[in-house]
């Protein structure tokens, strides 16, 4: 088990190190020039030329390539040519909501989707089923956009539930936090409400014609029991796998829901930053989706060695 | 009054009374009896059975009549009362114990589930229970074994773990559904063993389904067979093995592949179409954290096959036979030694060097419905190949139709697809496609265990009036000892991945020299039975 951490670990090394060098050549590669950016509209070509020098940008590529690399392993991001802060700050600053709304947003969805596509799969067929089928289109065909808006018009304009936007962090009290929180959370959710459930009843639906799911019938045990332990348990592994991606996809995809409700995380960052070019702070952004995509399936790989004893690796 | 009573069970798919799968069975076991309910798929043998339990799969929930277990009519028992009988007055145990036993519990919680919602014992006590049920089904190690996983056990571990789990409330009553058909033959006979000794030790009735009749002489006290749902006959084993009353069980028995090795045959012709040399096959594995392993699959198997004869290849599960087959078909690649197909050695040949070479060899697998592809005309399934040569379509379509009338099927059968067929006939099917490329050699892998025996012993005449007709040479592999004895001319026994024994069949089969062919023969159910003769072999000497 140790071994296999390890080596995973170690397998991801030059996954990171090709996205680093991918990042580095796409920006490299697109049009435009950071040291005219830097210099603004009024610069000489000798300050030009000058700030080229000083940044290194006259050097061969390689020789760039290397420097950031021996930067990025030194913890140093570089510095954000808009607002002329360490991109490594403004990334901590902008974390914190963007982790917190996909931590609710997952945990929300989790709790509700599994238990509806548990019962949706035992009761193949009848209208609980029919209905959670039909809030799983609704969750997959309704753009998040559309439900954002809807919500704030509805909890915060109309019912004056929750505050229209904003966000507070937990730091300043639980429930100031959840009372920002809750509408954008619940604005993700029904997608990922929408996917967990219905992995969850296809595979628990497979499962249940299983010749174990009889045997745990002609113990006479009670269904309960049958769902959860036996059944539940032995499709946890693609249900797992697409709680891993959703809460992936949640961190790097969240500019709409951050626009909507106005929270201050990663994508509108993101989006300030491609708007103005700023090329530290996108090269960083990058970097850290791909890292957390790395360490996510790192953590799924290892859940399916926890959850299903057959599997071993080598 | 009897333990268990079943009068006029009819059973109908989706409430359609006039499609019943079921139809009208009345059966009665004593306590301390086994009585065996026989037949072959599609008889509602096991239909019989989960209705008895209550575990009827939904489309199947139209049940008719009754079944009365100590008085108690169970067709009429709330969910509830089911569940509360289950474990503790009646238990099943199934033929796949991989299958059956959950893949991510550890065996002994499995068992002691069982417990927790059937006893009041605290958590210590249910341990120590297990632990001695898991010693009386003679599990080894048992403290070990208790914390192992399905996967980690063998899988007469397996089917232990499952009679132990279902023993362990010492209910009266144990169905077991073909519970050892998918073991192998030594495994076999040990479980039969536990299950009579366990039958007397707690004086229960066992409900024994099966399709095979040397494991019925082996178990039965009594016996009903059934046929599409309905009921032949019932009889006490004797009776029914003497005098069968029916056509049907007559044709049954004779259907069931004598032990007896069948004559030699004359040789009119010498020519080796297949022969290997010292041909080995040895697995590697390991990682950067891991010891590398090696395993033996295959160790130094030299055989030689003549034009028109047949060679079996006998073993049980893991004796590396499939992997001769696969050696052989180089659909996995050999570590050493000689493959002759035609005088051409094709064992280190590359892929591509192989090609030309794989007409003259073909093979059958064990489950028609698996080797099909399921969306492709069987015509086009049988000109695949062909093709892949040079055929023009139109003459492979030809030949094709032809094939399938050689094999017993119309030849406008070429346009359905798999599923319309029997398995039986897919069978025929699969023979047709090997057929196809004019092979010298015929690789047969268990062809005819996925069969019923009235339909192996069909697919079994056609192999052998196909060897007549064409001269070809058949490799047969088989973990049967009756099917093996009743075709082939040699037979050869392995073990753990080495040749045991190698000779005629009349010498191997009938005076085996080495204990483990000893043992395999031994084990065989119903060894002492001529079934189609109704009398053991004893009287036959007389």
């Amino acid at each position: 088990m140790f071994g296999y951490i390890v080596q995973r670990i170690l397998a991801a090394i030059p996954v990171m190190g090709f996205v680093a060098l991918f990042v580095f050549l796409l920006l490299r590669l697109t049009p435009g020039d950071p040291a005219a950016i830097l210099a603004g509209d009024t610069a000489t070509p000798e300050q030009l030329e000058a700030i080229r020098e000083s940044l290194g940008l006259n050097d061969p590529i390689f020789t760039q390539f290397f420097r950031w690399v021996g930067q990025l392993l030194q913890g140093d991001f570089g510095t954000s040519i808009l607002s002329g802060k360490p991109v490594i700050e403004l990334i901590g600053d902008r974390m914190e909501p963007t982790i917190s709304l996909a931590l609710t947003t997952i945990i929300l969805s989790v709790t509700i989707a599994v238990p509806l596509g548990v019962v949706a799969a035992w009761k193949q067929g009848t209208l609980i089923d029919r209905f959670v089928m039909l809030l799983s289109v609704l969750g997959f065909s309704v753009p998040v956009f559309v439900i954002g808006y809807l919500m704030i018009s509805l909890f915060s304009m109309e019912l004056k539930w929750f505050p229209v936007q904003g966000f507070r962090p937990i730091g300043e009290g639980l429930g100031d936090f959840l009372h920002r929180i809750a509408l954008p959370t619940f604005t993700l959710t029904l997608l990922y409400i929408a996917l967990i459930a219905r992995i969850t009843r296809t595979s628990m639906l497979e499962i249940l014609g299983d010749d174990y799911v009889r045997t745990a019938r002609a113990k006479g045990l009670p269904e309960s029991r049958v769902l959860m332990r036996h059944a539940l348990r032995n499709c946890s592994v693609p249900i797992i796998t697409v709680i891993g991606i959703g809460f992936a996809l949640i961190i790097s995809g969240v500019v709409v829901t951050e626009s909507v409700f106005n929270l201050p995380g990663l994508g509108r960052l993101t989006v300030d930053a491609v708007l103005s070019r700023d090329y530290p702070v996108i090269q960083a952004v990058i970097l850290l989706a791909s890292l957390i995509y790395v360490v996510i399936n790192l953590l799924i790989d290892i859940a399916y060695v926890l959850l299903d004893p057959r599997i071993r690796y080598t | 009054m009897s333990l268990l009573d079943i009068r006029n069970l009819r059973i109908a798919l989706n409430g359609a009374w006039d499609a019943e799968v079921v139809k009208g069975l009345d059966l009665s076991i004593e306590r301390g009896q086994t009585m065996c309910l026989v037949g072959e798929s599609g008889s509602g043998k096991s239909l019989t059975a989960l209705a008895t339990m209550g575990l009827l799969p939904p489309a199947l929930k139209s049940v008719a009549g009754s079944i009365t277990l100590k008085g108690e009519n169970l067709l009429e028992a709330a969910p509830a009362r089911l569940r509360d009988l289950r474990a503790t007055s009646m238990s099943m145990i199934f033929q796949e114990p991989m299958t059956a036993l959950n893949p991510v519990a550890r065996v002994g919680q499995q068992i002691e589930e069982v417990l927790e919602f059937h006893s009041d014992l605290s958590q210590s006590a249910r341990r120590s229970r297990v632990k001695e049920m898991m010693e009386a089904v003679h599990l080894p190690d048992v403290d070990k074994m208790y914390a192992s996983f399905p996967h980690q056990l063998s899988g007469g571990q397996r089917q232990r773990i499952m009679i132990a789990m279902a023993l362990i409330m010492r209910p009266q009553l144990l169905i077991a559904d073909e519970p050892t058909t998918a073991l192998d033959v030594t495994t076999q006979a040990q479980i039969l063993s536990l299950i009579r000794e366990l039958r007397e030790d707690q004086g229960s009735a066992v409900l024994f389904i099966t399709h095979d009749m040397g494991v019925v002489s082996e178990i039965a006290d009594d016996v009903t067979v059934l046929k599409l749902g309905e009921m032949m006959e019932t009889q006490a084993i004797d009776d029914l093995l003497r005098r069968p009353q029916t056509d049907y069980t007559r044709d049954l028995l004779r259907s069931v592949p004598s032990q007896v090795p069948r004559p030699p045959r004359d040789g009119q012709s010498n020519e080796v179409v297949l022969s290997t040399d010292n041909l080995s096959k040895t697995y590697s594995g390991g990682g950067w954290f891991s010891k590398s392993r090696e395993v033996k699959a295959a160790q130094d198997v030299s055989i030689s096959l003549i034009k028109g004869r047949t060679l079996g290849i006998v073993g049980e599960s893991g004796s590396g036979k499939t992997t001769v087959a696969r050696c052989i078909m180089r659909l996995i690649d050999p570590t050493s030694g000689k493959i002759n197909v035609g005088g051409t050695d094709i064992a280190m040949l590359s892929q591509k060097e192989v090609k030309p070479q794989r007409k003259k060899i073909q093979i059958v697998f064990q489950d028609p419905m698996r080797s099909l592809n399921p969306r492709i005309e069987i015509g086009q399934s049988i000109i695949e190949g062909p093709l892949n040569y040079g055929t023009p379509r139109d003459a492979a379509m030809t030949r094709a139709r032809e094939l399938l009338e050689l094999v017993g099927l119309p030849a406008s059968a070429v346009d359905r697809f798999p599923h319309q067929f029997s398995g039986g006939q897919r069978q025929r099917i699969a023979i047709a496609r090997a057929l196809a490329m004019d092979p010298d050699v015929l690789v047969a892998d268990e062809a005819v265990s996925a069969l019923d025996v009235s339909v192996q012993a069909q697919v079994l005449d056609l192999l052998a009036e196909l060897q007549d007709r064409l001269g070809l040479g058949i490799l047969f592999i088989t973990h049967d000892l009756g099917v093996a004895a009743q075709i082939c001319d040699d037979v050869l026994v392995m073990q753990h991945g080495r040749v045991v024994e190698y000779g005629r069949a009349g010498q191997v089969l009938g005076a085996p020299q080495q204990d483990y062919t000893k043992t395999l023969i031994k084990a065989a159910p119903g060894r002492h039975w001529d079934f189609a003769n109704f009398r053991p072999f004893a009287e036959a000497a007389e």
